[in-house]
């Protein structure tokens, strides 16, 4: 019952930690400003606290990754579980699982040194510092998991509802198309939610890709600070606890938590939905 | 009799042929589009792969890469303290997030009521497991570092990976108990035993693979994990190793390594990788194949014997 409690120990540990840090920061820091200013520069000598240039980096990262991962995540998954033989399914289900499991860090290696390179090629002017890469790479990195979770989706379609579009004379593709992935948007839907939340909350690949100029663009093509490289960025520096620089950080923290929290939330209520309905 | 109706249906029928054709044409080019899609995630691993062993494999062959200290020249620069690091860190980490998540999903399994109690912690473990970990380290910033004051040092990253894999712990043990058949524990029960008895002799033991299985995800996991570590200001140079866990005089056991200062194998890589000279690449690379190596090897021994116990256990 104790270690039970653990985990509702963890949740509250974190909320009150976040909620206290940026407690002090938001005493030095006016919540419209917090919101509304345009530039985030925190560590200079005049400190503006606008948090929306570290939003626009984020969300256009996730933006990247979402062109890449939902078309090629839900083809994939579409493929698996209406197409795919018995066996090809039970030998590229475990790979999707094992590359769930590769540490981001190298990912970030991958996007610096070896996708960078290769889109300057393609766009000569791209510094190599970009969003372009990084949103690729984490697109990419969450491919595995859409596939899998809308698979999942898919598979638990019932076998009477392909069974009775076959028997009015539809082929695979229109029974995968017009009758399950209908049947299953639900959960498809919550699978592209916890998509996003992990594409928002992931720090390595950005950190190390993206540069860590907070920079209030939408332009992939353009280097710009995310959240989470924020955070890192001020971690990797020596200051000292209770400066504002040191609240920063926690009140980016809350941001970032409260976005993925959001998603969660309702990515979590989708699937319930779609659990229900069979 | 009017031909024309007949001639219709010749038509029709001509027509129904082309589209099944078509629809027969559309089915075959999905499926190559599918096993395109598919690739890409496989492919893009194995391009990975391939050339982080071809840009570092000159360390990779080189044996003193795995027994020196980090080193401002690169050439001389290798991996030891993050080794050692890693493993006193994961050390931490299984016995704090081990014993923890077994005992509460044993608990969610077998002992809690249905009630709102135990569907908000339910609740919660779902929700922990989506939040992202470098809010864990930011967690640990606040909590462990200043407000418990256990400084930079291992046992503070331990606890931190602890916290951040217990979810996967508890979801794991979770699924491994509940796929264990109720018949299982009335027989024991039948036959007097206890709750405590049912769950240590029966319930644990039919589980173990299980929750094994999750636990060498979730360290597989820990091992890899950067962010949290940054987070809580690891990212130093460190050319030393912490106190030696067992020592030569009784009692046997030194727990000096605790507090020590550390580095590890994905901070190590990260520390490489952010220096602009290309020498140190070379030791990125070849950090990231032994981490690539160690967290595959983990996870395929896990996700192996997951599918081999489906296969194998018939109640």
């Amino acid at each position: 019952m104790l270690a039970a409690l653990s985990a509702v120990f963890t949740t509250v540990a974190i909320v009150g930690i976040l909620l206290y840090e940026s407690y002090g920061f938001f005493e030095h820091v006016a919540l419209k400003d917090f919101l509304t200013d345009t530039v985030w520069t925190p560590l200079f000598e005049n400190p503006r606290y606008g948090i929306l240039p570290l939003v626009s980096g984020t969300l256009t990262i996730t933006g990247v990754a979402l062109m890449i991962a939902i078309p090629i995540g839900t083809i994939s998954a579409i493929y698996l579980s209406e197409f795919a033989s018995h066996k090809v399914r039970e030998t590229v289900k475990p790979i999707l699982e094992l590359l769930e499991g590769v540490p981001t860090i190298v990912f970030g290696y991958f996007a610096l040194l070896f996708i960078t390179p290769l889109l300057q090629k393609i766009f000569p002017g791209l510094p190599t510092f970009n969003m372009l890469s990084p949103g690729i790479v984490v697109g990419i990195m969450i491919i595995p998991y859409i596939a899998s979770v809308s698979e999942d989706a898919m598979r638990a379609v019932p076998m009477s509802m392909r069974e009775g579009s076959y028997a009015m004379g539809a082929t695979r593709f229109q029974t995968a198309i017009r009758v399950v992935t209908p049947a299953a948007i639900s959960g498809i839907v919550a699978a592209y939610i916890l998509g996003i939340s992990r594409a928002i909350g992931e720090t390595m690949v950005v950190a190390i890709a993206a540069g860590q100029q907070p920079n209030l663009t939408f332009n992939p093509m353009e280097s710009a600070a995310t959240i989470t490289a924020y955070i890192v960025q001020v971690a990797m520096g020596d200051l000292p606890h209770g400066s504002i620089g040191y609240q920063s950080i926690f009140a980016a923290g809350l941001v970032l938590m409260l976005m993925t929290l959001t998603l969660n939330l309702i990515g979590h209520m989708t699937r319930k939905k779609f659990s229900e309905r069979y | 009799m009017n031909p024309q109706p007949q001639a219709n249906t010749l038509k029709n029928l001509d027509e129904v042929r082309a589209m099944i054709k078509r629809h027969k044409l559309n089915d075959y080019i999905f499926s190559i589009i599918g096993l395109l899609c598919l690739m890409v995630g496989l492919l893009t691993l194995l391009t990975l792969f391939i050339d982080l062993i071809l840009s570092g494999y000159p360390k990779l062959l080189s044996a003193s890469f795995y027994t020196d200290f980090p080193s401002r020249r690169a050439d001389s620069a290798g991996l030891l303290s993050a080794l050692v690091g890693s493993s006193l860190v994961m050390l931490v980490t299984f016995f704090s997030a081990v014993p923890m998540g077994v005992m509460a999903a044993i608990y969610l399994e077998e002992y809690a009521p249905k009630n709102w109690f135990s569907d908000l912690i339910e609740i919660n473990v779902s929700n922990l497991a989506a939040v992202p970990s470098i809010i864990y380290g930011l967690l640990a910033l606040g909590l462990f570092v200043y407000i418990l004051d256990f400084g930079q040092s291992i046992l503070t990253a331990g606890l931190t990976l602890g916290l951040l894999i217990l979810p996967v712990v508890i979801v794991a043990t979770r699924e491994a108990i509940r796929s264990i058949p109720i018949a299982i524990r009335e027989a024991a029960y039948a036959v007097g035993a206890t709750k405590w008895q049912v769950v240590y002799d029966h319930v644990i033991k039919y589980s173990f693979g299980g929750i094994l299985t999750g636990v060498i995800i979730g360290m597989a996991r820990a091992i890899g994990e950067t962010a949290p570590i940054i987070t809580i200001g690891a990212l130093t140079f460190i050319a030393f190793l912490p106190p030696s866990p067992i020592t030569t005089a009784a009692p046997f056991l030194n727990f000096e390594w605790l507090s020590s200062g550390f580095t590890v194998l994905p901070i190590q890589m990260f520390s490489w990788l952010s220096r602009p000279s290309e020498a140190f690449h070379v030791n990125a690379a070849a950090a990231g194949v032994v981490i690539i190596l160690v967290t595959l090897l983990m996870n395929g021994f896990a996700i192996r014997m997951r599918y081999k116990m489906r296969k194998n256990i018939k109640w």
